[in-house]
């Protein structure tokens, strides 16, 4: 089996966001940058535990960005994948990159696509779903559960309010998020062998981007918290109605 | 013409459909056309009712086969429908469903897209929706530069617009694809409004101490009418279950109204809740750094502030 997982290169979750050139480009400075958590924890970890029960599973890592990506893949790598890929695009537009990330799955007749449920800097949780589109796969999104039983994958996914279990067949797409797989840390060897797996540089093929972002703003900040005593949740209740008008 | 997908589960329209017609019908206004609601399969609710949120029609792919959700079939069907009507816009509902299909849709279209909209577009020159970006730690305006535009909604963030109107309702016949995913089982939660929908949540932290001390908060809860969430370590201790966390790498919510007990208001949690209309902190901490993101702050101990708000409220609503 071959598993193609999409690593994207994202800021640590501790960071405080700002934006610089007219707020048309997040503030780098001072920034960690690390694989974007539902891609590393979840879709890589999965991967990896799928490829322990079987030896002859091959795990292949893409990810769509420049250079500055690498110490990303190669950790990626340090956790687990075989080999990796990079399509040397900065685009930020999903289309773009899932048009990059098609064309190689293409190529590479994978039988498993597997995506985070989405980034936590642009949100989009796009790329699955248009990968579905782009190759005409079945495609399972925010599965929190995966099983192989043969040729049949049993994928259970987040619904409002519950879960939703299905079974299909290969070759699939499935983001990924909590519940799927337990965090890992990548060991020593796993660094060490990480530096002398391969990674391709492929060139961009897509440029026609279909959106591009104008500018960046932060929230409003709070006028500043009232503190109500606590010996009188009567006038907390009494704000809550009034003034708030939310209960 | 403004194409609005209708979501529905168990036969059911889901919440974030009537505010996704209304967002879609004010869009439509906005650009002089018209809304128009496309349901795939059948539902029990009467659809010439979702005039009343905004749509002048809805189309009706009346096939048994599409109840159960299959993304690769219904963006298809979407897609090929929206081809037929010639719909230049697209919105969902940016919930579970939209999400998974709302980008596939945009593929098969052609189409630029922005999911997680928060406000309506500004048509006056060119076509830029405002998204939460950073997990809710910032916006981002995005220019949709192709001529269909797709948009997906995020939950709460625009409102419901109701009026009397009534809705023209036609049935389609369209070619749905065969679907080669068999849905095996389905779990609910029993009696719980979900988390993305609901409009009031209490949610605990580590202050509240260990599991066995959740009493006080689901009384408050029960009180309210409202669901209940936790933060991270609550439920990566599992004092809580999984789906209850909220939080940049939990569940992201906008309730009207958020009541945060014993939760420090880490960056992390404040990213899954900070598009909440009103936030109440309650934590014996006065230095919390959740206080700084709070409307309403009460410095106390949790295991007194808590059972007294809920006899307040219960007070209150025994005076109405």
């Amino acid at each position: 089996m071959k598993i193609l997982v999409c690593i994207s290169k994202t800021p640590d979750t501790t960071t405080k966001i700002a934006f610089t050139e007219g707020n048309t480009k997040l503030d780098e400075n001072g920034v960690q940058w690390i694989i974007n958590p539902y891609d590393e924890w979840y879709s890589l970890v999965k991967a990896i535990e799928l490829k322990e029960k079987d030896a002859s599973v091959t795990i292949h890592l893409i990810t769509v960005g420049g250079a500055d990506t690498e110490p990303i893949i190669r950790k990626a790598l340090a956790l687990g994948g075989d080999e990796a890929i990079r399509v040397n695009n900065n685009s930020n537009d999903s289309f773009i990159v899932a048009q990059e990330i098609a064309a190689i799955a293409k190529e590479g007749s994978y039988d498993l696509i597997l995506t985070g449920k989405e980034t936590i800097d642009y949100n989009s949780a796009s790329i699955g779903s248009m990968l579905c589109a782009l190759l005409d796969q079945n495609f399972i999104s925010a599965a929190v559960k995966l099983d192989l039983n043969g040729n049949t994958l049993q994928v259970v996914r987040e619904i409002d309010g519950g879960e939703e279990t299905g079974e299909l067949n290969f070759p699939a797409i499935i983001s990924c998020q909590k519940g799927m797989a337990e965090q890992r840390i990548p060991n020593m060897r796993g660094i060490m062998a990480a530096r002398t797996k391969p990674l391709k540089v492929v060139e961009a093929s897509v440029t026609n981007a279909t959106t591009h972002i104008k500018n960046f703003e932060l929230p409003p900040a709070k006028s500043g918290v009232k503190l109500i005593d606590p010996d009188n949740m009567d006038e907390l209740v009494r704000l809550l109605k009034e003034e708030a008008k939310v209960i | 013409m403004v194409l609005i997908y209708i979501d529905q589960d168990e036969q059911e329209i889901k919440k974030a459909s009537f505010e996704a017609i209304s967002y879609g019908a004010t869009i439509a206004k906005q650009l002089g056309t018209t809304a128009e609601a496309l349901l795939l399969g059948t539902v029990k609710n009467n659809l010439a009712d979702l005039g009343k949120w905004g749509a002048n029609k809805v189309h009706h792919v009346n096939n048994i086969v599409l109840n159960s959700f299959d993304a690769r079939v219904n963006a298809t069907v979407v897609a090929e429908t929206a081809k037929s009507l010639g719909a230049t816009v697209l919105i969902f509902a940016h919930n579970l469903n939209g999400r998974a299909i709302a980008p596939a849709v945009a593929v098969k279209l052609g189409a630029g897209i922005v999911t997680g909209a928060c406000a309506l577009p500004k048509t006056d020159a060119g076509f830029v929706v405002t998204k939460t970006v950073f997990s809710g730690k910032a916006f981002a305006s995005i220019e949709i530069s192709t001529p269909i535009k797709v948009i997906s909604i995020n939950q709460n963030s625009f409102g419901t617009v109701i009026s009397d109107a009534i809705a023209t309702v036609h049935e389609l016949a369209v070619a749905v694809p065969s679907s080669t995913l068999k849905i095996t089982s389905v779990h609910k939660i029993q009696g719980e409004v979900p988390l993305t929908e609901a409009s009031l949540v209490v949610s605990g932290g580590r202050g509240l101490k260990g599991p066995e001390h959740w009493g006080v908060l689901l009384d408050l809860a029960k009180a309210l009418g409202a669901s209940t969430a936790c933060s991270r370590p609550v439920s990566d201790a599992d004092w809580r279950p999984h789906h209850e966390h909220v939080g940049q790498t939990g569940i992201q919510i906008a309730p009207n109204l958020y009541i945060a007990i014993g939760i420090s208001g880490a960056i992390q949690h404040l990213a899954g809740v900070n598009r909440s209309k009103t936030i109440v902190v309650i934590n014996k901490d006065g230095e919390a750094p959740f206080f700084k993101a709070a409307d309403y702050g009460v410095v106390g101990d949790a295991f007194e502030v808590v059972p007294a708000l809920t006899a307040a409220i219960l007070k209150s609503k025994s005076n109405a």
